[in-house]
């Protein structure tokens, strides 16, 4: 079981914690503005990056806040 | 048997007796239930897994793969406990396993005559056929003849405890290396060892009977201490054993080594075990195992075994070992037969490297030592002693091919299937593993990957370096279900969730249904009545006169500040910005793929205040929902969300003489329709009480919410109920409300919806507002897939008889293309006739037509209608 480093409650159990898949997919500000391609892009695609992998997680069972995290998906290390 | 003297363990001053399959035998305190066995001359103790071998003791430690009892009587019986790890108390009760009628007379040895018929693989070659041959014929036969102890029917009754440590250093394995690592630790240090206890070192925590069994992430140690197993029964108190939870600056392993046993003809016999446990048994609990002992390969124990008093002849090989229920003789290299009761196994070690290994620890192939050994790592544990590889270098004895060689003891598998599988093509080890099962029983492999992967190497002309190993996972050993749970079993992992107005339901002898963790109200049967009855009384009490229901488990939600309105406006799929104070609006929620997620009611309580329901079901949900959003995506709002279901209780009152029954304890508020219009709120007093009023309908008929203060929750339903006596209020439960809901098509998330219904499926795109520039779910209603015609829409059935939830729909009796589905069904206390509302592609273009629901064999035509059953006018509603 990992220890994740919560920015607001330090380092913790996974078992507090949610994981919310990969980051960095900003809602775009006018969906309806996009074609088909691209919100199905924004909807169901992730990169499934084996290495450094910016992903988001939430404090579920502690502060409840979302936050993002970088972390090698092949060795499960957190980097800053 | 016992030699006169000696036995490091064992008290000889005092005898304790136990039984082993109804025999009574004395052993000594300190004795292991093998060592004990063995000392009364006992060597066949259980029947091997697939051929029904006689077996018997192999080891003296957590390696063993053979001697597995049941031990313990009735519901605290345990199946499949290694005889080498028991310790000994007065009055242990074991039996054996996997034979009948006994261990000596088993019928099941019969398929050890067939085993030509087993093979590797014989899995997938043989039981071919139908499904249904797999479930009534092959399965039953297969899980009564291969097997281990049956597991008690009984509720375990001991319990189990779970600890949290941490430390410095966390040193597993209690042996000299581990014990000398612990002494000049820093810091916290703890030492988990598996035996008995021992010395304890100045500094450092000591673990005894406590087994590491898993690695994981960030140097986090799961074990199992056992804490009673070793008392009798009697004297037990407290857990029975210990889960360790251990997260540590640092670990050491310090888990030692396994002598591998030698591959020939009769490997498995009773009396046939490794020279390394021998001298254990000797060395530790004066026991001799034979007196004519056979010792192969490497046989530097032999002196110490002669002067137990043994009479010992050593052969660098074997080309075979015969006998029935235990060794009697061997035909040595010169192919002469020896006479000898004890066949002792030297050969070369494999260090214990799983703890290394589970966190992804390489390993590398020492041909010198013919052994895997830890790859040092800074990301790893340090490895000290013979689990670094410091173990004696012992020139590995050739396996002999031959009928009964085995590889796999536990799991029955021979070298020939080794062989067989390599010819079939089987040449990845990991391949190999699966189809042959070998390293696959309960005690991975510790016994027998070494040997089949050499074994694999020799068949490819490779070496077992470029076979490589499978991939060691954990448990080490096995762990009881007991211990992983814990106390988190019944309400203390699954708790239940009462109203403040339970009491009174059980007081009225409600039927309880659990939704979720609540225990809510189901139906309230009279004398005499069935579910059937009660709830079309209940119901048609609702349509004619009053009825009243336990809201309390609705989902709420708080929701302040600024941008609260706006916020509503982008989460839900209708209009919210023009929303009044004191005014309420049904409101439908998607996920951002378009699907309806939740639906419910939301007040505007103030200005910058509105109240949300949800489903009872779904309530946490939402809130992360509307928190993930208003967190990550809309920062820039200014909203605050809070939890409070369970603040307050809520009745619903309901029917043509609601307005009636309020009006006699209701103050501070005008109830009539012009003052009180469907969908607005008031606040008022009942009994002394504040409360919110809400006119919210899931009946269809005229309805009023009362919400109050939980703490006054069954007050406030005691005055309303009491109150409706003169109008012969009802109290109705989840059954009678699904029955008046569907009756007026209202849907019920998770029911009528499942992840893939969109709002216009369900009829509901009058509560979307196509005018909004956003809110989640808009861009995905404009998908191609999400305005196709034939897309499965929700409508009412009327079906000839009654059709169960989750049918089948097709367009003719015979079809098997499938339509659509039945989300709900029951009786229709209006109509009384079944009804039922579907999901059926191009649904509405169908109403007025007719659809077959198909179940089992049936098949029942069913009119396809509107889904509103009742009151299509709506004219109820204002009572």
């Amino acid at each position: 079981m990992l220890l994740i480093p919560c920015p607001h409650c330090g380092l913790r159990d996974q078992i507090e914690f949610r994981s919310g898949g990969e980051s960095d997919r900003a809602r775009p500000a006018d969906p309806s503005g996009l074609n088909e391609a691209d919100w199905a892009e924004y909807l169901f695609l992730r990169r499934n990056e084996k290495g450094l992998h910016r992903e988001r997680w939430n404090h579920a069972s502690g502060c409840g806040k979302w936050f993002t995290l970088t972390r090698d998906t092949r060795t499960h290390r957190f980097v800053s | 048997m016992r030699v006169q003297a000696g036995g490091a363990r064992i008290d000889r001053n005092r005898t304790i007796t136990f039984t082993f399959d109804r025999q009574k035998l004395s052993a000594h305190p300190g004795d292991t239930l093998a060592s004990a066995l063995l000392a009364n001359g006992i060597h066949l103790v259980g029947r091997s897994f697939k051929y029904h071998r006689p077996r018997g003791i192999v080891s003296a430690g957590a390696e063993e793969p053979n001697a597995l009892v049941t031990v313990g009587e009735g519901a605290l019986a345990e199946p499949n406990s290694r005889a080498t790890m028991i310790e000994l108390y007065d009055g242990l009760v074991a039996r054996s396993q996997n034979a009948w009628p006994s261990v000596n007379f088993d019928l099941g040895a019969l398929t050890g005559a067939a085993s030509r018929f087993f093979p590797a693989g014989f899995y997938y070659k043989t039981f071919l056929g139908s499904a249904q041959r797999w479930t009534r014929l092959y399965e039953p036969f297969i899980r009564r003849m291969a097997g281990l102890g049956p597991a008690p029917t009984a509720p375990d009754p001991d319990h189990y405890d779970k600890m949290h440590a941490h430390c410095e250093t966390l040193v597993i394995g209690g042996g000299v290396a581990g014990r000398a690592a612990a002494a000049v630790a820093s810091g916290r240090v703890i030492l988990l060892d598996e035996g008995s206890p021992q010395d304890t070192i100045k500094g450092v925590s000591l673990l005894s009977r406590t087994t590491a069994f898993g690695r994981y992430d960030d140097n986090l140690v799961m074990a199992v201490e056992r804490v009673t197993d070793h008392l009798p029964p009697a004297q037990r108190s407290g857990p029975r054993q210990r889960l360790w939870q251990i997260r540590a600056g640092k670990i050491i392993l310090a888990t030692g080594a396994h002598q591998q046993p030698l591959v020939f003809p009769g490997n498995d016999l009773p009396g046939v075990m490794l020279a390394s446990a021998a001298l254990t048994y000797l060395r530790d609990f004066g026991v001799l195992v034979g007196r004519r002992i056979i010792l192969v390969g490497d046989d530097s124990g032999a002196d110490k075994l002669r002067a137990g008093g043994a009479e010992v002849t050593c052969f660098p090989a074997i080309s075979a070992a015969h006998g029935r229920k235990r060794v009697s003789s061997v035909t040595a290299p010169d192919c002469r037969r020896h006479v000898c009761d004890a066949v002792l196994m030297g050969g070369h070690w494999q260090p214990a490297i799983h703890l290394h290994s589970h966190v992804g620890g390489k390993s590398v192939f020492d041909a010198d030592k013919h052994c895997f050994v830890p790859v040092a790592d800074s990301a790893q544990p340090f490895s000290v002693g013979a689990c670094a590889g410091e173990v004696p270098a012992v020139t590995p004895v050739p396996p002999v091919v031959g009928p009964k060689a085995f590889i796999d003891l536990q799991n029955d598998v021979t070298i020939a299937d080794i062989d067989l599988a390599t010819r079939e093509g089987f040449v990845s080890v990991e391949h190999l593993k699966r189809y042959t099962t070998t390293g696959m029983a309960t005690d991975q492999g510790k016994l027998s990957n070494l040997n089949a992967l050499s074994r694999l190497a020799d068949n490819l002309a490779s070496t077992p370096g470029a076979v490589g190993t499978t991939t060691f996972r954990p448990p080490y050993t096995p762990v009881t279900f007991g211990a992983l749970a814990g106390h988190d079993r019944d309400l203390l992992i699954d708790p239940a969730r009462h109203t403040p107005v339970h009491d009174w339901h059980v007081a009225n002898d409600a039927k309880f249904e659990d939704v979720g963790q609540w225990k809510r109200p189901w139906f309230y049967p009279r004398a005499g009545e069935d579910m059937h009855r009660a709830v079309q009384r209940e119901c048609k009490a609702v349509r004619n006169g009053v009825g009243m229901l336990d809201a309390s488990t609705l989902g709420k939600i708080d929701i302040q500040g600024p941008d609260a309105a706006a916020f509503l406006n982008l989460v839900y799929t209708n209009a919210w910005l023009k929303l009044d104070i004191g005014r309420a609006r049904y409101g439908v929620m998607c996920q951002e793929d378009g699907m309806v997620f939740d639906d419910g009611v939301t007040v505007r309580v103030g200005e910058q205040k509105f109240i949300m329901f949800t489903t009872t079901g779904n309530a946490a949900r939402v809130l992360d929902h509307l928190e993930d959003y208003l967190q990550t995506e809309w920062p820039h709002l200014k909203v605050w969300l809070t939890s409070v279901t369970e603040h307050w209780a809520a009745a619903v009152v309901t029917g043509p003489q609601a307005r009636a029954l309020l009006s006699k304890v209701v103050s501070g508020t005008d109830l009539s329709n012009q003052a009180f219009p469907h969908l607005a709120m008031r606040e008022a007093r009942i009994a002394g009480h504040a409360v919110r009023l809400y006119r919210i309908s899931f009946t269809g008929e005229l309805s009023y919410e009362v919400h109050c203060d939980a703490r006054f929750g069954a007050a406030v339903w005691e005055a309303l109920f009491s109150a409706g006596a003169p109008f012969g209020v009802t109290p109705y439960g989840t059954e009678s409300m699904h029955v008046l809901r569907a009756e007026k098509g209202y849907i019920i998330i998770g029911q009528e919806t499942d992840g893939t219904v969109t709002p216009d499926d369900l009829g509901l795109s009058w509560a979307i507002a196509k005018s909004k520039p956003d809110f989640i779910g808009k861009r995905s209603l404009a998908r191609p897939d999400m305005l196709r015609a034939d897309r499965k829409q929700l409508v009412g059935l009327l079906p000839v008889s009654p059709i169960p939830e989750g049918a089948q729909i097709t367009a003719h009796a015979g079809d098997t293309a499938m339509l659509g589905h039945v989300t709900s069904s029951y009786h229709s206390p209006t109509r009384n006739c079944p009804f039922a509302l579907g999901l059926v592609a191009s649904g509405r273009t169908r109403i007025g037509t007719t659809v077959h629901a198909r179940f089992g064999d049936h098949s029942v035509t069913c009119a396809v209608i509107d889904a509103v059953l009742y009151d299509p006018e709506g004219v109820r509603i204002d009572g």
